[in-house]
C-alpha cells in the first residue's frame, strides 16, 4: 500500500528530540482562529479539512514548515477555496499586517 | 524539528510600555533584538491577514478572538492530574472516568470537550503510552497543548515499533515483564493514560497525589516518581 508522508509510523527515526517551547502569541492565535471556524455557531471548516489541507502539501513542504505554520497555510487555503476570503483581499491584508508591525515596531523602539 | 526558532523566550515583559522619551540608555539590552524588531514571518503575517480579515467581514469578533486566546491559556495538565488524583482515591470515580472520561471530568467541573477521550489504566502486567502517528491528537482540554516533541516525527515514527527504546530516552525503564501498548489516537479517539499510584503513597493529601501526576506520565513516556 503506497503510504503518504504525514503517516510515518513504524519508519525508523532518530531520537525524539524533547525540545518544547512555549507558544508564542501569535501560534494561539491560529489555535484559536481554527477552533472558532470549527465551533458550533460557525462550521466554516471542519477538522477533518484542516488534516487534508496539511497532508496534501506535500513532503518537503510538511517537514520544512513548523507545526502552526501548516495550520495556518491550511486554515487559508481551505477559506480561499471556500470563498470566504480571497487571494487579492489576503495579500492586502498581509501587507498591512507587516506595516502595522513595523510602525509598532518603531513606536516602542526608537 | 518545529521551535528550533522559538528559543527567544515568550510572552514575557517586554519592558516596552514606557514611551521613549523615557528610554533608559543605561539598561542593558538584549543580546538578540526582541521579536517585536524583527518583520513578521510570512506564515505570522498569514496569521495576523486571516485574523483580521475574518473580523471584518465579520464572521469573528475581537471579542471571541480574545475570549478563545484565554480559554486556550487557561488548559494545563493539571485538570488531569485531578481526574487521575481523584480517581487514584476513589475507586467508583476510576471506573466511572474508564466508562466515560467525558462525564468523569463533568463531575469534577472539568469541560474534556466533545471529542471522544477514553481512559487507560497502567496496571502491574501493563504500561501504556500514547501516540498520534498521523498528525497531533492529543486531549488538550485535559492536559493542555501538546509538547513540540509529541508532534514530532521521531516520536511519531518511532514509539509505535519501538517503544521501549524510545521510553528509555525519557528515563522510563518499564522491566521486561511489563507490557507495553501503544495507542494511537485519531482525530475522532484521543487516550488519556491513568498512571500507576505508586507505592509509599498511602495517606497522602489530594494535592500531594495531584502533584506525581504529571503530563508526561498522562502520555505515557513517565511513570509518577515518589
Amino acid at each position: 500500500m503506497h503510504r503518504r508522508h504525514h503517516d510515518m509510523g513504524g519508519l525508523p527515526a532518530g531520537p525524539v528530540e524533547q525540545v518544547e517551547h512555549d507558544y508564542a502569541p501569535w501560534e494561539k492565535k491560529v489555535d484559536a482562529i481554527m477552533r472558532l471556524l470549527t465551533d458550533k455557531q460557525r462550521k466554516i471548516m471542519t477538522v477533518d479539512e484542516l488534516r487534508r489541507g496539511i497532508e496534501e502539501m506535500g513532503p518537503g513542504i510538511y517537514d520544512e514548515l513548523t507545526y502552526y505554520e501548516r495550520w495556518i497555510g491550511s486554515v487559508t487555503n481551505n477559506l480561499i477555496e471556500k470563498g470566504v476570503i480571497t487571494v487579492d483581499e489576503l495579500g492586502r491584508a498581509m501587507e498591512e499586517a507587516q506595516a502595522r508591525h513595523a510602525e509598532a515596531a518603531k513606536a516602542v523602539c526608537p | 524539528m518545529s521551535g528550533h526558532d522559538h528559543d527567544h523566550p515568550h510572552g514575557h515583559d517586554h519592558g516596552h510600555h514606557h514611551g521613549h522619551d523615557h528610554h533608559d540608555h543605561h539598561h542593558p539590552h538584549p543580546h538578540q533584538p526582541d521579536i517585536e524588531d524583527r518583520p513578521l514571518t510570512h506564515y505570522q503575517a498569514m496569521t495576523e491577514a486571516v485574523a483580521d480579515l475574518l473580523v471584518a467581514k465579520g464572521i469573528v469578533t475581537p471579542a471571541e478572538l480574545r475570549k478563545m486566546l484565554e480559554a486556550i491559556d487557561s488548559k494545563s495538565p493539571a485538570a488531569g492530574s485531578r481526574m487521575v488524583a481523584r480517581a487514584w482515591t476513589d475507586p467508583a470515580f476510576k471506573q466511572r472516568m474508564l466508562a466515560d472520561v467525558i462525564a468523569a471530568a463533568a463531575e469534577l467541573d472539568i469541560d474534556a470537550g466533545g471529542i471522544p477521550i477514553k481512559a487507560i489504566e497502567n496496571t502491574e502486567g501493563v504500561h501504556n503510552v500514547v501516540v498520534c502517528t498521523l498528525c497531533s491528537c492529543y486531549p488538550r482540554l485535559l492536559i493542555g497543548l501538546p509538547p513540540d516533541w509529541y508532534k514530532a516525527r521521531a516520536y511519531r515514527s518511532r514509539v509505535i515499533h519501538e517503544p521501549r527504546a524510545v521510553l528509555k530516552e525519557f528515563g522510563t525503564e518499564i522491566p521486561d515483564d511489563v507490557e507495553v501498548r501503544v495507542h494511537d489516537s485519531t482525530a475522532d479517539l484521543r487516550y488519556l493514560i491513568i498512571p500507576a499510584r505508586p507505592k509509599g503513597t498511602e495517606g497522602w493529601s489530594t494535592e500531594k497525589l495531584e502533584a506525581l501526576v504529571t503530563r508526561d506520565t498522562m502520555i505515557g513516556v513517565a511513570v509518577p516518581a515518589v
